[in-house]
């Protein structure tokens, strides 16, 4: 089975990924991301989100978690990362096990 | 604990006993499965945290140097050169399953990486080139890390459920089953007893 990549974030982070061959969605805010990641969801696989737009959006993303296919990946954009990743690996770490064995402290 | 509303009846105590029995295996082998997923999920878990810290890293640093490219190229022509990509990953999208759970499995297509840039080199700075090849390179990494966070997530999901079923098992179903079984039992004790001693009074009239 083949899927296609796509990647929604503002302008600026996104283009690299055009000229390397993947679709690009330009949002500059969260409704207009949510708008666009509903469309996109049906035709791709793989959609990378930014972080400032994923983070807003967390309890939407939620519904994705249920099937394997599409897989939302929140990635830093352009101004670098705002931890949102690794919050979400936090929790679902404390879900699951109930402790912390990654961070410690 | 409340016991179950049934007829304390023998028919009813030896249905009960067979749903105890299958409530305690099924409660082991919960046990098991979550033992074991618990298990795979710190290892997946762990590798994740690794994942995600080196390729946000590397993601910054192609980020970066990628502005510093379009900076000292003109908006438009920036925009002309890229507006038109004419490669196209696609990443084979398979599922394995991990404790049960369908999780996604990825890679790129190989065949589908073509050589070169997608644009003409004398639009566009060298470091331009750079971060697109940079950000090229990165696709395979993003995609593992991808199948690596859907699986923690799904996973953590799975654990959740399986615990909570495990839990009312242990709390709630079996100790219910446990304590109608020993009503039903006394219950029938009793009735024996009466019955006992209303034959020896009968006898002793007579």
């Amino acid at each position: 089975m083949e899927g296609k990549i796509a990647i929604i974030g503002d302008g600026d982070s996104i283009t690299v990924f055009k000229a390397a061959g993947v679709a690009t969605f330009a949002a500059e805010n969260e409704n207009k991301a949510k708008e666009i990641l509903r469309k996109v969801a049906k035709e791709y696989k793989i959609i990378f989100l930014t972080e400032e737009l994923a983070r807003p959006l967390s309890t939407f993303l939620k519904r994705f978690d249920e099937e394997p296919y599409p897989v939302v990946l929140s990635i830093p954009s352009g101004n670098g990362s705002t931890g949102y990743g690794t919050e979400c690996l936090k929790s679902a770490m404390e879900r699951a096990l109930g402790v912390d064995i990654l961070f410690n402290n | 604990m409340a016991r179950l509303n049934v007829n304390p009846t023998r028919m009813e105590m030896k249905k009960l006993k067979a749903r105890l029995d299958t409530a305690v295996r099924g409660h082991k082998l919960l046990k098991d499965k979550s033992d074991e997923m618990v298990r795979r999920f710190s290892v997946i878990i762990k590798e994740n945290k690794l994942l995600r810290d080196e390729v946000e890293k590397e993601l910054a640093e192609t980020l970066k140097q990628f502005s510093v490219a379009r900076s000292v190229t003109p908006s438009y022509k920036a925009e002309t050169a890229f507006a038109m990509p004419s490669v196209a990953v696609k990443a084979d999208c398979s599922t394995q399953s991990i404790m049960g759970v369908d999780v996604p499995q990825l890679s790129v297509s190989a065949d589908k990486r073509t050589e070169g840039l997608p644009y003409a080199y004398p639009e566009i700075t060298s470091e331009a080139d750079y971060s697109v090849e940079r950000a090229s390179a990165l696709i395979p990494k993003l995609l593992r890390l991808a199948e690596v966070e859907k699986t923690v997530r799904m996973l953590a999901d799975e654990i959740e459920r399986n615990k909570r079923r495990v839990n009312a098992l242990e709390y709630v179903m079996i100790p219910q089953l446990q304590e109608t079984i020993k009503y039903i039992k006394s219950k029938l004790d009793e009735n024996e007893r009466a019955a006992v001693i209303r034959l020896m009074k009968v006898k002793n009239k007579t």
